[in-house]
């Protein structure tokens, strides 16, 4: 097939456009396009880049605040810190091509999000990844876990940007489509900012980085389908990354634009050439015209069609102004880049490559972009789950519960994880992976900057909105135990086929209680991705709607510790009691996935994570949020398998909602004893318990005098290290 | 009998190493070298007579094991 063959309906269908998509291209061009066009109208118009199923309702998040520079629309989000500094923020997926190319499917995701924040002008800090995996004996389970940590590893360690943070978790409703969504933190001058526009009519447009070939061809549209039994046919999309051309191009970057040689710049990512294109042009309301034969190709006779749709890595479409064309090119040849000048802006919002000569396409901009089509689906509101019947919850042997929670791969400590991924290239981390959240400080000042992922997908199956909620106040819990204050969200909605109402009633109840408790918490979302058709054979994956939250310290002058000390005091701050409703005893000890989600207390929750946040800055406390697995769990996590504490419940309150009750909103603390009096000032308010204190070598949990767990401590961290053990031996 | 297993990346995939090495000789005067591409060569002792069966369990453990059929392709030679 010719690439400039007439676009006809049945090639339409073929790249995943509807009957009725292609009758709007015939109407908004008033001719058939030829294959080249079509191409581009089918990348643009997929779900990937056009959000056209989420859009509507993406509006109902708060995206504004006094903090915020840039909220979503751009390449990233900005966020200020404070003292002239901004952070620039976003996570996206890469669950399709991870599932079937493992390696190189986690390897690129690292690559494209990195570029989405050295593109605003911002120096990449650290990486987090929320890895979401099927169980364990599933069909090629462990070889798609090891090739997804191999490849976020191998990459981000060659690019030089420290892996801190992030989450793994596993569940039979991810075996066929596992979900890696990987965030990016940078920091840049408030000053020192730019943003992915083609303004300026007579302006240069220059093409640098790798050379583009014939791989990734149409990854955006295989991104928007559902997998069936053929996936392996899709296979040839799949891109090879190369770090080490990245690391380059971030140097080259960054250079250019501190010697103020760019109007504009944007990264070549889904979609490759045509969607940097088309979005620089739409943002600045203005046109480009493009010579094709000039791009620089990996292999001869690459047609437009190809060097339009390739989803090569590593390349950039930058605007400069004409006479400092030569600067910018002299700058990239030093890095070792192609750098050629392939167009130019024009003040028509249209699109007009040339190829050999003649005109290949001419498209206007608004179609594509702004005007791309929205859909208002059908959907149901999720019934929230209903009250389930318990079995008798006492005389239960609660320290068997408690192993048998640590064993699974929920809690299993994730060194054989990050022990591959370089946690300090920089030298700036203060708090790694394996913690609540991650710190760093801002390089060459005492500003730390923290970042967290979460979500708890079995809560946002039996109930999105509240499921969601609690994502968000998890993330504020997290950072307040490394003492940072939040102050943006980015998300990654990951979710099946949104033409099923049911799935899209789960998007829209989730994406609603994000809106609620961000704006509760007064944290704005400023970018995000939704990742759709997360579905294989017609079962969906959980609604997993990941939050990336980032905090800042305004001066760091402890290190902020997850783990207590010999001698201290423990304080339950919050609720004695939390409740069992999708909770990890429910799920994992009693095998149900029931019950209701409670919804967040956010006056509460706000109040206990600023007491938190003060005595952590401090360096007063040692403070471990209660989530996964309640009170037991934390206390089992905060000895790191040395010492060992004796703690007595609160009287009158039920063994198991106590041990393991979630979605209270609380902290476990340990402070020295001569601090105890300033937490309990702190907490004025509050409810706060004093649970007991810390020695020994074993974790004792006991209520009314009656011991409920005796463990020793040593044990209990050996069942955390087996779970993923096989990875680091494999 | 001896069988020989090459892997190669499929000529649309990107070969950072085999870009390397261009680079390389382009630096060291070989600047009419245009591509580079890096493969594998594996010499198998393969027990067994029937070639067409030997061949056909050795291009089942390349599609297995010895190479990464979702960017690599390989070629099964018998001696």
């Amino acid at each position: 097939m010719r690439w400039d063959a007439p676009g006809t309906v049945e090639l339409a269908r073929e790249q995943g456009l509807s009957e009725e998509e292609y009758g709007r291209i015939l109407d908004s061009i008033g001719r058939t396009p030829n294959l080249t066009e079509l191409g581009i109208f089918a990348a643009l118009w997929s779900e990937h880049c056009s959000y056209k199923s989420s859009r509507v309702h993406l509006r109902k998040l708060p995206t504004s605040g006094r903090r915020v520079v840039q909220g979503p629309g751009e390449n990233a989000g900005v966020v200020d810190l404070g003292g002239g500094w901004v952070t620039v923020f976003k996570m996206e997926s890469h669950n399709h091509p991870s599932f079937i190319e493992p390696y190189q499917g986690a390897a690129t995701g690292v690559g494209g999000i990195l570029r989405d924040i050295f593109t605003m002008g911002a120096r990449p800090i650290m990486l987090l990844d929320s890895l979401r995996f099927g169980s364990l004996d599933a069909p090629r389970m462990p070889h798609l876990v090891d090739g997804v940590v191999r490849g976020i590893g191998d990459y981000g360690n060659c690019v030089g940007v420290p892996t801190v943070g992030g989450e793994v978790d596993f569940h039979p409703s991810y075996n066929g489509n596992v979900l890696v969504n990987v965030m990016c933190v940078g920091v840049a001058r408030a000053d020192g900012l730019f943003f992915g526009r083609a303004s300026g009519p007579g302006n240069s447009v220059v093409y640098l980085g790798s050379k583009t070939g014939r791989d990734g061809i149409h990854g955006a549209t295989m991104a928007s389908d559902v997998f069936d039994e053929s996936a392996s046919e899709k296979r040839p999309t799949v891109q090879v990354g190369d770090p080490f051309t990245e690391k380059l191009l971030i140097e080259c970057c960054l250079e250019l634009m501190g010697k103020g040689l760019v109007v504009g710049i944007q990264d070549m990512g889904a979609a490759g050439l045509t969607s940097s294109a088309f979005e620089m042009a739409a943002r600045a309301g203005c046109g480009l015209t493009l010579d094709l034969s000039l791009v620089p190709a990996r292999e001869r006779g690459m047609t437009p069609y190809e060097l339009m749709l390739s989803e090569s890595q590593e390349r950039m479409l930058l605007v400069a102004a004409p006479p400092d064309v030569p600067g910018v090119l002299e700058v990239c040849h030093r890095w070792g880049l192609d750098a050629v000048e392939v167009g130019s802006v024009t003040a028509e919002p249209e699109v007009v490559a040339t190829f050999e000569g003649r005109e290949a396409f001419r498209l206007p901009v608004a179609p594509l972009v702004d005007d791309a089509p929205r859909y208002e689906r059908p959907w149901v509101r999720p019934a929230p789950a209903a009250a389930v019947t318990l079995p008798p919850l006492h005389n239960r042997d609660w320290g068997a519960d408690l192993r048998a929670l640590l064993a699974s791969p929920a809690f299993a400590d994730t060194r054989p994880v990050w022990q591959q991924y370089d946690q300090s290239v920089g030298a700036s981390t203060v708090v790694g992976p394996g913690a609540d959240a991650a710190l760093l400080l801002l390089p060459g000042t005492s500003i730390g900057v923290a970042a967290t992922t979460d979500c708890n997908a079995l809560a946002c199956g039996l109930d999105p909105f509240n499921g969601a909620a609690q994502a968000v106040a998890e993330a504020v819990r997290n950072l307040a135990c490394v003492g940072a204050e939040p102050v943006g969200v980015t998300d990654c909605l990951n979710f099946g086929s949104p033409e099923n109402p049911k799935v899209m009633g789960q998007f829209v109840a989730a994406l609603e209680g994000m809106a609620e408790a961000c704006r509760a918490f007064e944290v704005p979302v400023v970018s995000g991705n939704v990742s759709f058709y997360n579905e294989t054979s017609g079962s969906a994956i959980l609604p997993t709607p990941t939050v990336g939250m980032v905090g800042v310290v305004p001066e760091v002058r402890h290190r902020p510790r997850g783990t207590w000390r010999e001698g201290e005091a423990l304080y339950l701050l919050g609720a004695a009691e939390g409740e069992l409703g999708g909770s990890r005893f429910l799920q994992l000890v009693l095998g149900l996935e029931a019950g209701p989600v409670p919804a967040v207390d956010y006056a509460a929750e706000s109040r206990a994570a600023a007491v938190v946040r003060g005595l952590v800055r401090q360096g007063l406390a040692a403070a471990k949020d209660l989530s996964d697995g309640g009170l037991a769990v934390a206390a089992a996590e905060m000895s790191g398998g040395t010492v060992g504490a004796e703690l007595a419940l609160p009287e009158g309150v039920a063994p198991a909602r106590a041990l393991f009750g979630e979605w209270r909103g609380g902290f476990l603390v340990a402070v020295e004893p001569e601090n105890e009096q300033a937490l309990v000032r702190a907490c004025e308010g509050s409810p706060v318990n004093r649970l007991g204190a810390v020695g020994g070598s074993r974790l004792k949990i006991a209520l009314g005098g009656n011991v409920l767990l005796d463990e020793p401590v040593e044990e209990l961290e050996g069942l955390r290290e087996n779970g993923l053990k096989w990875l680091s031996e494999s | 009998m001896q069988v020989e297993v090459r892997v190669k990346l499929k000529q649309q995939v990107l070969d950072p190493q085999g870009e390397a090495i261009r680079r390389v000789l382009a630096g060291l005067g070989y600047s009419e070298v245009e591509q580079v591409r890096v493969g594998k060569l594996m010499l198998l002792e393969v027990a067994g007579g029937d070639r067409e069966a030997v061949r056909a369990r050795v291009e089942e453990a390349c599609r297995e094991v010895l190479a990464n059929t979702v960017i690599e392709e390989f070629e099964v030679r018998l001696q």
